[in-house]
């Protein structure tokens, strides 16, 4: 009995031994949250590479829908789970939760050459001077039209028409009987939906969400020219049921040939520009966006980033991670693999100088003008307290903006008057505001 | 028109009626099955194609992107796993309720089932926060808790209704040959109740299998089921139609299949009583 005792306790002492000593030498694993688009799947596809370069690591995916993402991104990081190690977060949480203290500083000392980052991305994505989100790829707005009918409607479309020659053309290029239509825009409600698209021309309108004392400012005439300049446009010059068209339904229409113009992300380019699936590819052409009495603020300014939250166990892994899919490097070997056309844009001035890319991306130039021209801390004509174009980097902004796009939304599909849906949304915005301690 | 006639235009009546509303009800998935072997292109085009040649590059995608056993072995895990458990407390429970009722059985009832009636994501701050303390995130053990709590009421009720129906007079035979309660409820109940188990099992099989609201909060990679694959193919910037409709198809098509094999079962069950 004692003998056997004996070697139960060698065996278990030995067993327990190689347990510890492999773990000792097994991989370090990371979580990686994201976004199902393009450039992230290439991502996705690419790791084996950074896992060879760094052996100590294994990476693991969990690609959400948008929606999703940012709920079980914000519920992680709220609660401190620690179940992501990185993740993707946008231009509007990353000042946010940096201020909180929710997510690390991203690490760019040594080759990771931050100044190589558009000053633009990386003022949005930072607090207080510390990037706190590593940007993936960057994207600003403009306008995409098809050269064809705009050519023989007799018109043309240079950068920062005025809003009132864009409805010329819309109206000279409508023709609903073909089953094509003069102007396609967001009309979906929701802060990142219509309210992106919504804001930065209001803006052009001289509009601001707040003002310096924080009051909402949706009553005043500015929106109120804005909202109305677009919803007689649309009513007017867009598809039907443009009320729940958002970025994909109307890159459908695009691509299909329905639209004569569509101002949007600028990261549409890729799309509309590829044979594979857009059926109008070779006829579109690009200007900056068009604007009515300023041009602040008229393009937006986003960028999907890579955030470490504060919670991770792996924050060096983590961190290297984030490097390695920001670099430079990386975005020479996206270019090498699948060519140059398909790098993720809109984040290293590098990029726009390497004449591969120029050569390859027909929208270079557009896209970095657009970039460059957003500046997310002047982006109002009449002073405002907010950092953001088409967003205030404030918590309370998700709720504002969404019930504010459901106004006019509501407004554009004719269930009520622009007055009405902006008295509804300043009200409400109001409310929130006072409840929250601004004044 | 005779009598004879009017029956069978009744009948042709029915089953057209019949028809039209199962092709109603099909007509989704009959979309998403053929949306899954068009191009990004095909699928969206206006008017929608349903003539075109066929590919399999959506099925190779979501193949090298997702790993598609880990989802299903992960969506069999949970949704069996907490089919049997909740039978396992189930049944004995609604034995007790259906043959030996008590004053507030009635209440008891209705209580269970007006856990139902709240909102699941009113729980889910609590129940996220537990999961996180017990380290319980991300893994499958606390999805078959979730599942079974959240089936449970159901398959009571369902058992419960069943077993109501039984007649007490084949229980007191056996208990006169000197059955015990143990032996009643093997021997006895179960046998009599194949089809309303099965049935009752398969309901909580899909129920669990199409859950999306647990599973997308409380996972991440390990545990993530097919539902969570199915929403990872949604995109905020970019064509996902038909990438989407081939995710859908395959996490659907185990348990189609299932279905299919226990239809027999599964109409027995819901269609007919106990002794009839």
């Amino acid at each position: 009995m004692k003998r056997l005792t004996k070697n139960t306790l060698t065996y278990a002492v030995s067993i327990t031994a190689a347990m510890t000593a492999a773990s000792a030498f097994s991989a370090t694993q990371i979580t990686v949250a994201t976004v199902n688009n393009g450039h992230m799947i290439e991502m996705q596809k690419l790791t084996p590479e950074f896992e060879k370069a760094n052996p100590g690591i294994k990476v693991k995916w969990v690609t959400l829908e948008e929606g999703v993402l940012r709920q079980n991104v914000t519920q992680d990081i709220a609660n401190g789970s620690g179940l992501y190690d990185v993740m993707t977060i946008g231009m509007y949480e990353a000042p946010i939760w940096g201020e909180r203290g929710w997510l690390q500083a991203v690490d760019t000392s040594g080759n990771y050459d931050e100044k190589d980052i558009l000053p633009s991305i990386r003022g949005g994505l930072s607090y207080d001077g510390t990037m706190y989100a590593a940007p993936f790829y960057g994207e600003s707005s403009m306008v995409m039209y098809r050269k064809d009918l705009v050519k023989a409607a007799g018109m043309e479309i240079n950068d920062r028409d005025s809003w009132e020659h864009i409805s010329d053309v819309a109206a000279a290029v409508n023709n609903p009987d073909e089953g094509i239509y003069g102007i396609c825009l967001r009309g979906k409600a929701g802060w990142g939906d219509n309210m992106a698209f919504m804001t930065a021309m209001a803006n052009s309108f001289g509009a601001r969400w707040f003002d310096e004392n924080w009051k909402p400012q949706l009553e005043t005439s500015e929106w109120k020219d804005a909202v109305s300049f677009y919803v007689d446009l649309l009513t007017k010059y867009g598809p039907p049921g443009s009320s729940s068209n958002s970025f994909n339904e109307n890159l459908a229409l695009f691509n299909e040939g329905k639209c004569g113009m569509w101002i949007d992300a600028t990261i549409a380019a890729s799309f509309v520009t590829d044979p594979k699936q857009s059926k109008v590819a070779d006829k579109v052409g690009f200007a900056q966006s068009p604007y009515s009495v300023t041009e602040k603020g008229a393009n937006w300014l986003w960028a999907w980033a890579l955030g470490i939250p504060a919670a991770t166990k792996n924050a060096e892994a983590a961190q290297k991670f984030v490097r390695w899919a920001t670099s430079k490097e990386y975005i020479q070997l996206v270019g090498q693999k699948n060519g140059w056309a398909a790098v993720p844009t809109g984040t290293r001035t590098s990029t726009y100088e390497n004449p591969k890319f120029q050569k390859a991306a027909v929208f270079a130039d557009a896209e970095l003008k657009a970039i460059n021209s957003a500046d997310p801390t002047d982006s109002t004509l009449k002073p405002s307290p907010y950092v953001g174009v088409q967003f205030a980097a404030i918590p309370e902004f998700q709720a504002i903006g969404t019930t504010a796009g459901q106004m006019i939304s509501g407004a554009l599909s004719g269930s009520m008057t622009v007055d009405q849906a902006l008295k509804s949304a300043n009200t409400s915005a109001d409310r929130q505001m006072r409840q929250a301690g601004y004044y | 028109m005779t009598l004879n006639q009017q029956r069978k235009l009744k009948t042709i009546l029915t089953g057209l009626f019949a028809w039209t509303v199962a092709l109603v009800l099909f007509f989704p998935i009959f979309w998403m099955f053929i949306t899954s072997f068009k191009t990004e292109l095909q699928a969206i085009s206006v008017p929608p194609s349903l003539f075109f040649e066929p590919t399999l590059d959506n099925f190779r995608i979501v193949q090298e992107r997702s790993d598609y056993l880990h989802h299903a072995w992960n969506s069999v895990v949970t949704s069996f796993g907490s089919t049997i458990i909740a039978l396992i407390i189930a049944i004995p429970a609604a034995y007790s309720m259906a043959f030996f009722p008590g004053k507030r059985t009635k209440d008891i009832l209705l209580w269970m089932l007006s856990t139902k009636m709240l909102p699941a994501v009113g729980v889910l701050v609590p129940i996220y926060i537990l999961c996180r303390n017990y380290g319980l995130l991300d893994s499958k053990t606390a999805l078959v808790i979730i599942f079974t709590l959240m089936n449970l009421p159901i398959i009571v009720w369902m058992l419960f209704s069943y077993f109501k129906d039984l007649p007490k007079e084949i229980l007191e035979a056996a208990r006169m040959d000197g059955a015990t309660p143990w032996d009643e409820v093997v021997k006895v109940v179960l046998p009599l109740s194949v089809g309303a188990i099965s049935s009752t099992a398969l309901l909580s099989i899909v129920l669990c299998w199409n859950e999306a609201f647990w599973s997308l909060n409380l996972t991440a990679s390990d545990a993530a089921p097919l539902t969570a694959m199915i929403a990872s193919y949604s995109s905020p910037e970019g064509l996902f139609w038909a990438k989407l409709s081939a995710a859908s198809t395959l996490a659907c098509a185990p348990i189609v299949i299932f279905g299919w094999f226990c239809q027999k079962q599964l109409v027995q069950g819901l269609t007919f009583g106990a002794v009839k």
